[in-house]
């Protein structure tokens, strides 16, 4: 972990310490006869970039509803920035997640009836934080938008104008990450952003977002069954070893 | 959190089928409101179409049929009531004054009314107001005409012109009095009620355009001229029906009583807003059923526009999923969803009215040129207002049940979105 960005000021005190930490927890789904999730222990730390590998089935999507707070495990505690989730109430909880939570989906992370720009400044409409935190660094939740788009090397003039949908999935892609990275949330979680993308679009994505987020002082951890993307991290973990209840057949 | 403005683009995204239901729950809204305004202004103008009678006398009959024909120009007399009855009725010591009606004859459309010197002086109409003329005066000659406002307008009439009347009130085919035109020597400012519809004449001009007419037609051979006819005896023989005006109200029950009991020929006197109220009796289960109707059109349009937000919902679930990730609580996607279905829901509203309104404009002149009906263009009224009301708050009730699926939806889901 190299010290770069100044660390926000007004994040909770977690500098250095750990950002993320799962303790004893435990998860199955509503109709799931036993758990999926068993994780006795895991830390990721500030501004680290982690990636956790899995294959398909083995609950890694899970364990990102579990992070973000939108699902409850069945036991145990999940500790963001100092913060165990499960004290908070759901409505604290959705707004820990928008203030301090980026989040990039597989494929599809765009809202079709916004515009691409929209799409990006979406989380500082669910928190003031954010939003400030963007507007400290441009005049305009606008302008902040197409700076992070520009630097995740966008075309945003020849695409601000066509509806989401049309726009290709790697540039699909970049408008999520722009969206995650947009008012410096702490914590960017990533659940297969690039299973989509074909090798060079690939890597050219997780350059620039993590170039971003290291830029931003913002912690990445990131999901997938593609093992090799695990060189461009700091850490690379199998969901397996955390894992003790095993995958279910 | 401006779910207001993110609920406007999402409905604008799938604009066709926002807008069809839109214009819908339009329609239904501008039926409902139609038959709201249609309702009152039936009520209104024959409320103020006649004030000021005690009572109204004709030949035994229904009573409602003698208050539409006499009053409202609306149907035909099947019998006539004797000149003596009404001459020794019209000298009852409790009778202030009397306006006798003698109906029958037509003119281009509009009915006319044979009466005497009276009618301008006695009748009221609207909250006690008398008649007035825009132009000229009473009738004084035979063959004097006095015009309501829309005749004179419709057919462009003016003081000193000579007109002819038809023979009945069918417009086809109808026998002409041509060899005895009228002049007109009065037009009568506009009243809202039948009265601009109606062509007065005396007594004596009814009986001299029939004095060579029997049963319907001319009698062949018997020709009179209109000078020979003035020397003859004009005496009206038979009345359509007549209104009395008492000295006092005490006297109306026994005075009704009275002529109801009138020996010589049977007659019917009746209160004129006793039997305005029994017709609105007769007539609230029509209006009930037309409501009725009209509401069960908003309301399907109201289940059109669940249909819509509902099918649209499986879709979207990968949109409720998005807006968790980026810190929406469920009750952020449940208000996203009411208020898109309030907003659909009020923007009907406001198009029905709109269009409610453009209707009305288009066809007031029409409805009160065909049916006598003149229909106020005013504001909403209070009950218009609250049917609104409740169609927006259906429209918001209708959104909570796609709301609550979204709600277990992005309970289950989580950040695990399918295609
Ligand atoms: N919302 C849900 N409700 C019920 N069961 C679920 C839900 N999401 C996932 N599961 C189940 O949990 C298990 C793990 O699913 P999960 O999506 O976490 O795997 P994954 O590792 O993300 O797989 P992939 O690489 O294919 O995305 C699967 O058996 C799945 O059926
Ligand atoms: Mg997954």
């Amino acid at each position: 972990m190299k010290p770069t960005a100044p660390h926000p000021p007004d994040a909770p005190a977690a500098s250095g310490a750990a950002i993320l930490r799962l303790d004893q927890v435990r998860f199955r789904w509503p109709r799931q006869t036993r758990d999926i999730l068993d994780i006795p222990h895991f830390t990721v730390d500030s501004r680290e970039r982690v990636f956790i590998k899995g294959r398909s089935g083995s609950g890694k999507t899970t364990l990102l509803n579990l992070l973000t707070g939108i699902t409850q495990p069945r036991e145990g505690t999940v500790t963001i920035l100092g913060t165990a989730l499960n004290a908070l109430s759901g409505t604290r909880r959705d707004a820990f997640r928008a203030e301090h939570i980026g989040f990039i989906f597989q494929l599809f992370n765009l809202i079709p009836y916004l515009p691409l720009v929209g799409n990006v400044t979406l989380p500082c409409r669910f928190s003031a934080a954010r939003r400030r935190k963007a507007l400290e660094r441009s005049a305009t939740l606008e302008q902040e938008a197409r700076r992070l788009l520009s630097r995740l090397e966008l075309d945003i003039d020849a695409l601000e104008r066509r509806p989401v949908a049309e726009l290709s999935v790697g540039q699909q892609q970049r408008v999520a990450a722009a969206r995650a990275l947009i008012g410096a949330p702490e914590l960017i979680i990533a659940d297969e952003p690039t299973s989509a993308l074909d090798t060079d679009t690939r890597q050219a994505f997780l350059r620039l977002l993590l170039q971003e987020a290291q830029a931003q002082g913002t912690t990445v951890l990131l999901v997938s069954h593609d093992a090799s993307l695990e060189t461009v991290f700091d850490r690379a973990v199998a969901l397996e070893t955390l894992n003790r209840a095993g995958t279910p057949p | 959190m401006d779910i207001v403005r993110l609920a406007a683009r999402s409905l604008y995204n799938r604009r066709y089928t926002a807008w069809l239901t839109l214009l819908s729950i339009a329609l239904g809204v501008a039926l409902m409101l139609g038959v709201e305004k249609v309702r009152l202004g039936a009520k209104t103008s024959f409320a103020n179409t006649l004030s000021g009678a005690d009572l109204i006398v004709g030949a035994r009959s229904g009573a409602i049929p003698l208050l539409l024909y006499s009053v409202f120009r609306i149907g035909n007399a099947t019998n006539n009531i004797d000149w003596q009855s009404y001459q020794a009725i019209a000298h009852y010591p409790a009778v202030r004054w009397t306006i006798p009606l003698s109906l029958g004859d037509s003119h281009r459309g509009f009915r006319v009314l044979g009466t005497n010197r009276d009618y301008f002086e006695h009748y009221r109409y609207a909250r006690q107001r008398p008649l007035e003329f825009s132009a000229g005066q009473p009738f004084d000659d035979v063959y004097d005409a006095v015009l309501g406002a829309d005749v004179a307008d419709k057919l462009g009439y003016r003081l000193g012109q000579s007109i002819v009347l038809s023979h009945g009130i069918d417009s086809a085919g109808l026998a002409k009095h041509d060899d005895r035109p009228f002049r007109v020597v009065g037009i009568l400012k506009r009243t809202g009620t039948p009265v601009d519809r109606t062509v007065h004449i005396s007594l004596a001009g009814i009986e001299a355009i029939h004095v060579d007419w029997q049963s319907g037609a001319r009698i062949p051979g018997a020709a009179v001229s209109a000078e020979q006819a003035r020397a003859m005896d004009l005496t009206p023989r038979t009345l359509t029906a007549f209104l009395i005006g008492l000295d006092s109200k005490r006297h109306v029950f026994s005075m009704q009583r009275a002529i109801n009991e009138y020996r010589p020929e049977p007659l019917l006197a009746i209160l004129p807003g006793v039997t305005l109220q029994e017709l609105w009796d007769m007539m609230s289960v029509a209006e009930n059923a037309l409501l009725g109707v009209s509401v069960g059109v908003v309301v399907s349009s109201l289940l059109g526009l669940l249909t819509v937000i509902l099918a649209g919902l499986h879709e979207r679930r990968r949109e409720m999923a998005i807006l968790r990730s980026v810190g929406a609580t469920p009750w952020h996607i449940v208000t996203l969803l009411v208020t898109e279905a309030t907003l659909l829901a009020s923007c009907g509203v406001l198009c029905g009215v709109g269009l409610l309104y453009l209707l009305l404009w288009i066809a007031q002149p029409v409805i009160e040129s065909h049916w006598g009906l003149y229909i106020v263009i005013a504001p909403p009224t209070g009950r218009e207002f609250i049917l609104m009301a409740l169609t927006v708050g259906a429209g918001c009730l209708a959104g909570l049940l796609p709301a609550w699926l979204a709600y277990r939806y992005s309970l289950a889901d989580g950040m695990t979105v399918r295609v």
